[in-house]
């Protein structure tokens, strides 16, 4: 039987790349909005597309902020992706007044002119220094890559505790950030050809590396 | 630094891809999945797939064309035609779609560009314009609709502008005069509404070789898209970008 991997669904976001992307790789999805599975599955990716404010909206009617905050302190497994990054933090420039998941610490903000806004395309994304020597091993997640951005709004300065690697774009700004077996991503590394679905398959790797801590 | 894009598109009739001229006189050009495939592996950064009798026929782009396209490509695919309302575009989401590009019905009614942004968000709500220039000297352009066979009396700038203020993303900038011509892009057009807006631009109709793309970046292009070269191929994708590096210009290899 095919392995599975959970997929959040917050309200209107766009889920069928992410379901296609698992696909190619062997495994089957299954799409809720519902928190027990959120708590308790071993696979589970937050993807978004949308504005902070009504996907956190959306988590908060169905019980899944507490989910998600409870699955980063137990270090289960979690892919988050473009929107899904935002989303960890405080707040958002785009919802001005509402509260992230606030897991990390920090104000998402908008791109400001002369950038072309929404970013959209291929930018290069640089890893964090402590992987950079060491990039050809099999153990770093974040590599030298071109991957796939779609997006307005973006966190400028590194958070503390986490791995991260950074893009330019007026300035740098954080692409992916990790720690323990969570990756949140700015980019659509479903989208992003062979170099999206092999990022995938190395956080698959890391998911298994130990057991899921004790509930 | 953020590279310069390149879109294959994939004008589909009857789940074949089909080109003609000047929207015109539709010619089989092959296989919807297997064209993705190929330009994905030739290096393309994106897949237009526009449904050219969607319109016509009152119904919304074929959804088992889309799921079959998205199956096979890992990078973003943006799909237009027929969509008439934000449950129209979020069917064409559902099926594999990552932008929906929205013509007619926006130019008809513009607020259906702010409906679908609010609920989707701009990221993927493209403004699909369809250009055609009214003269020569001191050019301006006006937006044909209906898939070229009606002209209207809007300025193709203006309603970009506005497009772009309703919430949409990115501007799918087609000229019909130069659309399947391979007669190079209408640069003045591109030029004129990349200095209007703040969203990215792509540049479409009439590239017929690697100086054009060179030309419409030069004009302002985030991205610029082709088919009738690339599904003849005259050129691979991979050779276009090879040749854009070479002139300066990042791209993703």
């Amino acid at each position: 039987m095919n392995r599975n991997v959970v997929i959040i669904r917050t309200g209107s976001a766009n889920i069928a790349s992410v379901v296609a992307a698992f696909t190619r790789l062997g495994f089957s999805s299954t799409v809720t909005s519902i928190a027990k599975p959120v708590r308790e599955s071993e696979l589970v990716i937050l993807p978004g597309v949308g504005a902070f404010g009504p996907a956190m909206k959306a988590l908060r009617e169905n019980g899944l902020d507490e989910a998600l905050k409870w699955r980063l302190q137990a270090d289960r497994p979690l892919l988050a992706i473009c929107l899904g990054l935002q989303l960890l933090f405080d707040s958002s420039e785009e919802s001005p007044g509402v509260t992230g998941l606030s897991i990390v610490p920090g104000t998402v903000t908008r791109f400001v002119p002369p950038l072309r806004t929404p970013q959209m395309g291929w930018n290069q994304v640089i890893p964090p220094d402590s992987q950079v020597v060491g990039s050809s091993e099999p153990g770093s997640l974040l590599r030298p890559s071109w991957m796939y951005f779609a997006n307005s709004y973006c966190i400028r300065t590194p958070p503390p505790g986490w791995d991260c690697a950074t893009t330019e774009y007026g300035g740098t700004f954080v692409s992916a950030m990790q720690k323990g077996r969570t990756l949140a991503c700015q980019f659509h590394p479903e989208l992003s050809g062979s170099a999206g679905l092999s990022l995938i398959q190395r956080w698959l790797a890391l998911a298994d590396v130990k057991e899921p801590a004790p509930c | 630094m953020l590279t310069r894009r390149i879109i294959p598109c994939l004008d589909i009739d009857g789940g074949r891809v089909v080109k003609g001229i000047r929207f015109q006189g539709p010619r089989d050009s092959g296989d919807p999945a297997e064209l993705a495939a190929r330009y994905e592996a030739e290096g393309a950064d994106e897949i237009a797939l526009l449904d050219i009798t969607a319109g016509k026929q009152s119904r919304v782009a074929d959804i088992e064309t889309i799921a079959r396209v998205r199956a096979v490509l890992s990078i973003p695919l943006t799909v237009g035609g027929g969509v008439r309302c934000a449950d129209d575009a979020d069917r064409l989401l559902n099926a594999g779609a990552d932008k929906v590009g929205l013509n007619t019905a926006a130019a008809l009614r513009p607020e259906l560009l702010s409906e679908c942004a609010a609920r989707f968000g701009s990221q993927c709500i493209v403004a699909s314009i369809d250009a055609s220039r009214s003269t020569d000297e001191a050019p301006t352009w006006s937006v044909r609709i209906k898939g070229g066979d009606s002209a209207t009396a809007l300025d193709a700038i203006m309603w970009a502008k506005r497009a772009e203020a309703l919430g949409a993303g990115e501007i799918l900038l087609t000229s019909w005069d130069r659309d399947g011509t391979t007669s190079g892009f209408d640069l003045e057009l591109t030029s004129a509404v990349a200095r209007s807006v703040q969203v990215p631009v792509i540049a479409s109709g009439g590239a017929a070789d690697a100086w054009d793309f060179l030309a419409a970046i030069g004009a302002g292009a985030e991205a610029v898209l082709a088919a009738t070269i690339f599904h003849k191929a005259r050129f691979s994708v991979g050779q276009i970008k090879q040749f854009l590096r070479t002139q300066g210009v990042e791209v993703r290899l």
